[in-house]
Order: C-alpha cells, then structure tokens, then sequence
C-alpha cells in the first residue's frame, strides 16, 4: 500500500512527487513511458514565464508567479541550467498598442516586477536584429529559460534519492475506487495507494474520467519547433513573444539555455494524442511568422524539427484540485504553458493539497540538494583536470559537437534513474544534440550503453521497446 | 609539450601531408588523432576502387588507409590516438594545440605550424528539416555503413535512400549484400550527387531505382520507421501537391551532403568560404594565418581520395618549408574568381611568385555542363582553356595553371576560372 | 549495327563510352579515356564481372568483422552465391590484410581475401 502514486512521470509529476518526498510518504510515480520527461516536458519551448499573460485570479496567474520566484534557487539547489535573459512582448501595429498597455497592466496586478513598455529604438539597443516591424515591446526583465530535461530530471532524480520509487514502462490500465483509495493497475504490477495524483499530460482526462462522474476533456495542442545551430545562438539574446493571440503565446524566437536559438510554436489541436510529428505546413508557418520578429530567420542553421503536445483543458486554466466526487483523487491536468514555469510552484501547491488529506510528519533526512552531470564543455581547465584525475573517461570525448564525454556519459548511466536509452543519454549529457545530431557519437554511445548495462548492443533503443537501433547481423 | 608542426587528424589528408612533411625534412612533428586507429573515414569505406592515381591499382579504403599508416610509421612518425583537439589558439607566431586524451588529460602543444586535416561530417536530417515522427531508423549512410562495415551489424532491413551521394550509392549496394531490401534512392536534384560509376555498380546492378526530383516530404512511425513519404519536386525543389507516394520501410538513411568540419578552424579566425565552408588558402594551401595549412574534406569536400592525398601532400611540403624557413613570404596574392558556372576554385588566391611550374586549382561546378571548356582568364585574355564533354557537380573538376602563361600575362589584378562553350 | 551507351566503371572518373557492334561481332568503342575503358565495355557485354567487397566475422579481434574482397571480379551473376558463402565463414584473430579468406569462392577460381588488419 502507497501513500500516494504519481501518474506521470513529466515536470509536473517529478516536481510533485519531489515536493511530496520530504514527508514521510510512501511514494511510487508510474511511468508509461522508458525515461521521465518523455512526454510535453521534453517539447516544449524552455522558457520561464514572468507571470504577466495569465489571467489574473486564475491558476495559471498564481503558480506561474510562484514558479518563476521559485525557479532561480531551485536551478541553484538542484543544479540544472537556468537563466534569466528577460523576455519582450513585440508590438507590430500601433493601433494595438492598447493591448500591449493591457498587458502591462495586467503584468503589474498579477505582481511581475520591473515590467515596463520600451520604445523600437531601446528595444533594438537591447536586440539589433529585430524586424523592421517592430514599434515597441513589453519588457519583461524576468523573464527566464531553462533547460526543461534538466529541470524535470533533476526534480526526478533528488526525488528518487528521497525514496520516491520510480516504475518506468509501466503503463495504467485501470483505476478503481477501494475501501481506503485505490487500485490501480498496470501492465505489469498493480498498485494500491491513498491518494492518487493524476499528472498524466494530454492523458489526465482519461484517468479522470475512469474515477469522476464530472468528465473532464484534454485537447492536445500542437506546437511545432525548429532549433537552430549554436553559431546563431546569439542572434537574440532575450525571448522574443509577439503579441498573444486566441492560441498561446504565438511564435517566439529565443535563445536557449544551452546558447541554440529556437523558434515556434505553432498550435493546433489535433484529434490523436501521440501525433507529436511535424508538419510540412507547420515549420512552413513557424518559419515564416518567426520573420516577423527578427530581420532574418537563419533557416540555413536548422539542426532540428520537433513538436510537442500540450495538454489544454476547455475551460483554459490549470485543473489543480481534488476530485469532488472522488475524494483523494488530485487532478493536475491541463498543465500547458506556462507549466514549466509554474512545475515548481505546483510541486508546492499539490504537495499542501496532499497534507490536508494525509497528514505525515517531515522527514529529518530529506535531502534537499542534488548535484548535475559534470559538463566538460563548460568546465574551466582546473575543474577538467580535476574531473580526468577522478576518471580518465572524462578526458574521451564521445560527442565532439557538443565536447560530451565518456564520463559524462557513464555518469549518466551510473546515477539515481539512469538514462538507458539514447535519447536518456542525450537529455541529461546532450550527447547528440549538436549540429551533427548524433551521426558520430550515436554508435558509439550505443556501444557505451550496451557495455554498462551488460546487454547486446541490439538491445539498446532510442528510446524504450520498439525502437531498436539495429535490427541484427550482417548476411543473417 | 614543443614541436613544429601539429597535423590535426589521421584520416587519408592529415597521414598524406604527415608523410611528405616528414620526407620534406621536417622532423619534429606529430599527428592528433580522435579515434582508436589512423586511417579516418577508410577505415569503413570498405568498397574498391581507391588508390587507381596514387598506386596504380585498385584497393579498398583499409589497404588505402594502410599502405599510408604503414609508411607513417616506417619513417616513424609520432602520432596519439583517441585523442581530441578542443582549441587552437594562434599567439604571435606560437600555435597552441590543446588536446584531451586518458593518458595524458588536457594539454596543450605549442606548434610553429599546424596542419588542418579533420575531414568533414554528413548533413543530419534537421538541416534538411523533413517534417514527420522522430523515430529510431534514420541514419546518416555515414553512420550505417559504420555499423555494417565495422561492428557487422545491420540498421535496418527495408531501406529508403534520400540523396545520391557516393556514400548513399555505397550503402545500397552494401545493405543490399548483406541482406536487406533497398526499395529506392530519392535525388532531390535533377542528376546524382555521386559518381557515374557508382550509379552503375551500385544501384543498377541491383536493379535499385533511382528517382531524381524526388525527397521524402514524411516521415511514419513512433518508435521505429514505418515508411516514409516521397514526393517529386519543381524545378526549384519544392514537392509537387499529388505526387506523393507512401514507401513502407524501417529505416530511412540520408547521404545528402557532407560539410567540412571547421570548428577549431573558426576558432583560430581563419578565413572561412561560405561556399566551401572551409577555410580560404593560397597556393600553398596556407590559410590566413601564416603557417597554417589545410587539406582533404576540411579544406573542400573531395570525391576521390587519391586527390585528398595528392593536396594533403603538398601541404605536408609547404609546412616543412614554413618551418624550416624556406617559404618565401608572400609579396601579391591575386585573388581567384569562379564564374560561369563555376561555384568556387581552392586555392582562392595565387602568389605567382610561389607557385610551382604548374599549380592545380580544383573546383565545382553548379549544374550538369554538357560540350564545355574550362576558360582560365587573366583580364580580357584567355590563357588557357581545356575542353569537356561532360561537367557535373558531383565531380570534382581541376585546371592546371602554367606559371610561364601567367608571367606572360603580365601584370593583373585577378584570374578567373569559368565555364565557356566549346 | 547496334549501338549501345554504357558509362565505365573502371574508375571513378566514369567516363560515358559510345560502344559499335557492327555485323560481324566486332566492336567499336569511342569515349574511353584509357584502355580500361574499351577493356570493360567488351567485357561488359560480353562477360560483365564485378569485384565484390563484404564482411566475414572474426572471433577475438578488435573488431567483430574484417573487410573482404575477391582477390580479382567475378562474373555477375555469381555475386550472391559469393556473398552466402560468406555468410558462413568465422575468422579467427588476427586477421591480416591479404589473408585468404576462403578459395576459389563459388567456383569462380577467384579467392576471397581480407582487406583489413583485425
């Protein structure tokens, strides 16, 4: 019998049972998937919202708040990249200037700092390369990015250190009300548990709806993306929103916290909750209206396309509550943006939500600090030193776009919720995330992996059963 | 750590200008390599047909390879293995090479020379931004011809081709040997990428179908490819509505292009030719850093090896005689000019007083040219010419340039290299 | 007369060969930029062999397969039968280049040899 079970195992589920782990629960996070963050938290555009967009009073308005504040000494406690690089909100056409005044008002009533509205000649000393278009822009000083696999796998793996039990490719197949909560089962064990936290992204409807006569509905929105070659990573250097519109946040052009530039997304809501492709039409459109924040699109820099789901609930607010009808049954469902941001603060809120229902005492030996993968290409010469004296695998480099290491690797394997896969490995190394996307050291990483996990390298998947890298022999 | 000339590299370029350094007089020197063996890209490039130039046979690319790591080591060239070079610097004359290995950690190799030789690597699927699933099952040729020719492993067993490079044609006729259904090549261009001889041998042998105008515009499949589509294209390489065709396969390999790997190139500062994406270089193969030299893919990408070797060499000669003192310092670089269908010539600068007898000057060209010469022009006047029936971009062309026709030109600002009717 | 278009393969500069075959057999061969190329495009029609390079595994070397390849071309349409009794052969280390791999593959009188030290 679990304290409580967290389905879900993305930054909302992580950051939850993170949260949850300084109690004396016993907790596990079921996982359909073969690594946390497989899922919205993996596609996603990396940025820590300020706060101002969100309607004021809603949730959205109040764990975005509370998760930007929360997010710097997180990123400091828990040693992930975060940076806070402040955002503009562009205004194209003078006749809408009184949206952009909207908006600042709201900003300073939801409690965003430092917010004010910037003139196209300040706004291009801050950024020279935007578009001609351009009249003025909210500026948003804090604003933030940060690395979204870095966040959720360090929420993952301090939780995991706190006793938090992580049950990967373990997928829920029912859930039932019981005497003292309820059974949950699952394609493999079946779980009992008090209190059920259902974090389970574009799917939180349907393991609602299995336990509530309230039926809730997650549409899951498209968002499509091209990530652009370090060598341009400077074209911006703060987050580049253009005016919202009915569908999100629009097109953003952004540096990432890794020094890529990104733009998108696109949003469509689409019928099936696993088309997460791109479009032909889609990198069309992100391209295009990307071009009207900034002069020149470098489109010659593309390294990579993906698209990410977002789980939107009709009403367009975040779902954080227990179940009515179901009690001990805690939605967090339509986490869409700004969730990122908001993952810490949901953590905290969803954690106070469990204490009222199932009081425990702290635990003494919580331990609130985790330290990151060392990152060689980062490491100044003494630190490198010190890092090849402890082993000299930090000194092999495997990725040579991105100056990963054999160390860095093995420690990506070695520690709390390894990574088995070879998207695993990319996610918390970057292994494979630079302009030759994995041609080079993917065989080689493979070869790693199979070594330290003692399996055939025909065993090793990109990421989980069904997608094998190698199919067999030669001449079989 | 001191020596004279560093060779970043131990593929086909960096052994070949290694060896003709060495046997120019230079001593102290030594070659970086990042694998576990000299030999670069050979070592997988287990087909026939290298080696017709330089040895006057046919070999595979690890005899290539051998015939110059034995050398190498016959005249005892020092080199480190699975060692990686992570920053050039260049500090008043002083070449500072740091590099990382497990024996030895970070360290850093002061150079009067350095010899740029780090190949180049394969366009990835995001640069040609194919929309669809990001499943296992897409490789680079590159990259499946690693795993089938070094580790005997097969990626995959029905199998798409987009891009008719030489390294896709290669891996058609390889998966096809080894046991797997090549169902097509997909050429986004009119004409292939690769070498005719290749198209024969490699595809049509086995009857392989080649479709020129054709990309994959999807790509099917969660986990692992289940298909992919193709579509043909316009003349200006947009898909055409209608066309599409879906391909049911499970793996999807790109041999569309390679790119010089210039990273440590840019962070010396050298001059780097958007078109080549390597460095700019005058006739003796010296980039705009005095004393250091570039060669093979990183230079330009090549398509026969025997070239590589025949450039590398002389820049292994020309960074023995910078070393030793022996090259002249240069007085008037006249800049090269490619026109007329003519996309970029290495070198892009000649000082006639350096140059030898006869200078090659390589090149590609933008189309495929049917009935052509290759005009070399000093102002007004043709000085030389040499006629062609057939150009194509996948082939690397070259023009010698006669140093007494150009002392008898006279003097002139610049030389231009273009395509002319014959 | 027939005339047939064939491109050499003799190397790789692929030269595009113009190939006569008048009333008594004889050919006519123009477009060769060196006499590989009238060799291969007589051969090519009459008999057309290829060199084929592939795998063997090796047990106990640095890596688990050498390169191979038949020491001169085999007709055509032995290059399958020669492959599959590839399949079958497993090296022991060390392996040197120009080892024989396996004689008179598919009763070609051609042997296999290794192109590669493993």
């Amino acid at each position: 019998m679990y304290d409580v079970v967290v389905i879900g195992a993305g930054v909302t589920g992580c950051a939850v049972a993170r949260e949850l782990s300084r109690k004396k629960y016993r907790i596990a996070v079921l996982e359909r998937e073969s690594d946390v963050c497989e899922g919205t938290s993996k596609a996603n555009s990396g940025i820590v919202h300020a706060g101002y967009d969100a309607k004021t009073g809603s949730m959205k308005q109040k764990m975005n708040v509370r998760g930007s504040e929360l997010m710097e000494p997180l990123s400091k406690e828990l040693d992930f990249p975060y940076k806070r690089n402040g955002s503009m909100v562009l205004l194209f056409d003078e006749n809408k200037r009184g949206e952009l005044e909207a908006l600042l008002e709201r900003g300073k009533t939801n409690g965003v700092k430092d917010l004010r509205i910037i003139e196209r000649e300040e706004c291009l000393k801050l950024e020279p390369n935007l578009s001609d278009q351009v009249v003025a822009a909210l500026y948003v000083p804090t604003g933030g990015i940060v690395c979204p696999f870095g966040l959720t796998i360090a929420l993952a793996e301090n939780a995991a250190v706190n006793g938090v039990e992580f049950h990967l490719n373990t997928e829920v197949k029912t859930i039932e009300k019981t005497e003292g909560g309820y059974r949950i089962t699952t394609g493999k064990e079946t779980f009992e548990a008090a209190v059920v936290i259902n974090a389970a992204g574009v799917y939180a409807d349907h393991f609602h709806n299995m336990v509530s006569e309230d039926k809730l509905k997650i549409t899951a929105r498209k968002g499509e993306y091209c990530l652009m070659d370090k060598n341009v990573g400077d074209y911006v250097s703060t987050t580049l929103f253009q005016l919202p519109g009915a569908y999100g946040k629009g097109i953003l052009v952004t540096p990432t916290v890794h020094g890529n530039l990104l733009v998108g997304p696109t949003a469509y809501d689409i019928e099936d909750k696993e088309e997460n492709n791109t479009t032909q039409d889609g990198l069309a459109e992100v391209l295009s209206k990307a071009g009207n924040s900034v002069k020149v699109v470098p489109t010659r820099k593309i390294i990579t396309s993906f698209a990410g789901l977002r789980a939107h609930e009709q009403g367009g607010d975040f779902v954080i509550k227990e179940v009515e009808d179901a009690p001990g049954f805690i939605d967090v469902a339509g986490i869409e943006s700004p969730g990122l941001s908001a993952a810490p603060a949901i953590g905290e809120y969803v954690a106070g939500l469990v204490a009222e229902i199932l009081p425990k005492e702290d635990k003494e030996d919580f331990i609130s600090t985790r330290k990151g993968i060392p990152n060689m290409a980062l490491a100044s010469d003494e630190e490198k030193h010190a890092l090849i004296q402890k082993n000299p695998a930090y000194a092999n480099v495997i990725c040579r776009c991105e100056m990963v290491t054999e160390g860095e690797i093995l420690e990506a394997i070695h520690r709390p919720l390894g990574a088995t896969t070879l998207d695993g490995i990319k996610r918390r190394t970057r292994a494979g995330m630079g302009r030759c996307q994995s041609g080079f050291c993917a065989p080689k990483t493979v070869e790693i992996l199979a070594r330290e996990l003692q399996t055939d390298m025909s065993e090793i998947t990109k990421r989980g059963s069904g997608s094998r890298f190698l199919t067999g022999i030669n001449k079989e | 750590m001191k020596t004279s000339i560093i060779i970043i590299g131990g593929g086909p370029a960096g052994l070949a200008a290694a060896i003709a350094a060495k046997e120019a007089g230079a001593d102290d020197l030594i070659i970086l390599e990042r694998d576990k063996e000299l030999g670069g890209i050979l070592n997988q490039c287990i087909h026939n047909g290298f080696g017709l130039h330089t040895f006057k046979e046919e070999l595979t690319g690890p005899e290539y390879a051998a015939r110059y790591i034995e050398k190498a080591k016959e005249l005892e060239i020092p080199y480190m293995l699975k060692t990686m070079v992570v920053d050039i610097a260049s500090e008043s004359g002083v070449k500072k090479v740091t590099a990382m290995n497990r024996e030895k950690g970070l360290f850093v190799i002061e150079a009067d020379s350095v010899i740029l030789a780090m190949g180049c690597r394969e366009r990835p699927r995001g640069a040609l931004n194919i929309p669809g699933y990001r499943p296992a099952g897409i490789y680079s040729a590159g990259t499946a011809q690693y795993y089938v020719n070094i580790e005997g492993k097969m990626p995959g067993k029905e199998v798409v081709i987009l891009g008719s490079g030489d390294i896709g044609l290669i891996m058609a006729r390889r998966m096809t040997l080894e046991g797997a259904k090549v169902k097509l090549v997909a050429e986004l261009m009119p004409y292939s990428g690769g070498l005719k001889r290749n198209i024969v041998q490699c595809l049509d042998d086995y009857g392989i179908p080649l479709k020129l105008s054709h990309t994959v515009v999807d790509i099917d499949g969660r986990d692992r490819v289940k298909g992919v589509t193709i579509a043909k294209v316009d003349e200006k390489g947009k898909p055409v509505a209608g066309t599409e065709e879906y391909i049911s396969c499970d793996t999807l390999l790109l041999s569309c292009g390679l790119i010089p790997e210039n990273e440590l190139s840019e962070k010396l500062g050298t001059g780097m030719n958007p078109v080549t994406n390597g460095p700019f270089v005058n006739e003796s193969l010296e980039t705009d850093i005095p004393g250091v030299f570039a060669c093979g893919n990183v230079l330009h990408v090549h398509d026969l090896v025997d070239y590589v070797s025949m450039e590398a060499a002389v820049a292994g000669e020309n960074a023995a005689a910078y070393v030793k003192g022996l090259l002249k310092e240069t007085c008037k670089e006249i800049p090269l000019k490619a026109e007329g269908g003519v996309r970029y010539t290495v070198p892009a600068r000649i000082d006639v007083n350096r140059m030898k007898e006869e200078q090659i000057v390589r090149f590609r060209v933008a189309n495929v040219f049917k009935d052509k010469k290759i005009c070399v022009y000093v102002g007004d006047s043709c000085i030389q010419s040499l006629r062609k029936k057939v150009l194509a971009p996948g082939e690397m062309e070259q023009v010698k340039l006669k140093k007494v026709k150009l002392l008898e030109a006279g003097d002139f600002d610049s030389i231009t290299i273009c395509l002319e009717d014959a | 007369m027939e005339t047939r278009e064939l491109i050499c393969i003799g190397c790789p500069m692929g030269c595009n060969l113009t190939v006569t075959i008048k009333d008594d057999n004889e050919m006519e061969i123009t477009g060769n930029t060196c006499n590989r190329g009238a060799d291969y495009a007589r051969k090519e029609l009459t008999d057309p062999r290829r060199i084929v390079t592939s795998t063997v595994r090796v047990r106990g070397g640095k890596y688990p397969v050498t390169s191979v390849k038949t020491a001169s071309d085999i007709p055509k349409g032995k290059i399958k039968e020669c492959v599959k009794a590839l399949s079958k052969i497993e090296m022991e280390a060390p392996v040197r280049i120009g080892d024989v791999v396996l004689q008179n593959v598919a009763d070609t009188g051609v042997d296999i040899v290794a192109t590669k030290n493993v």
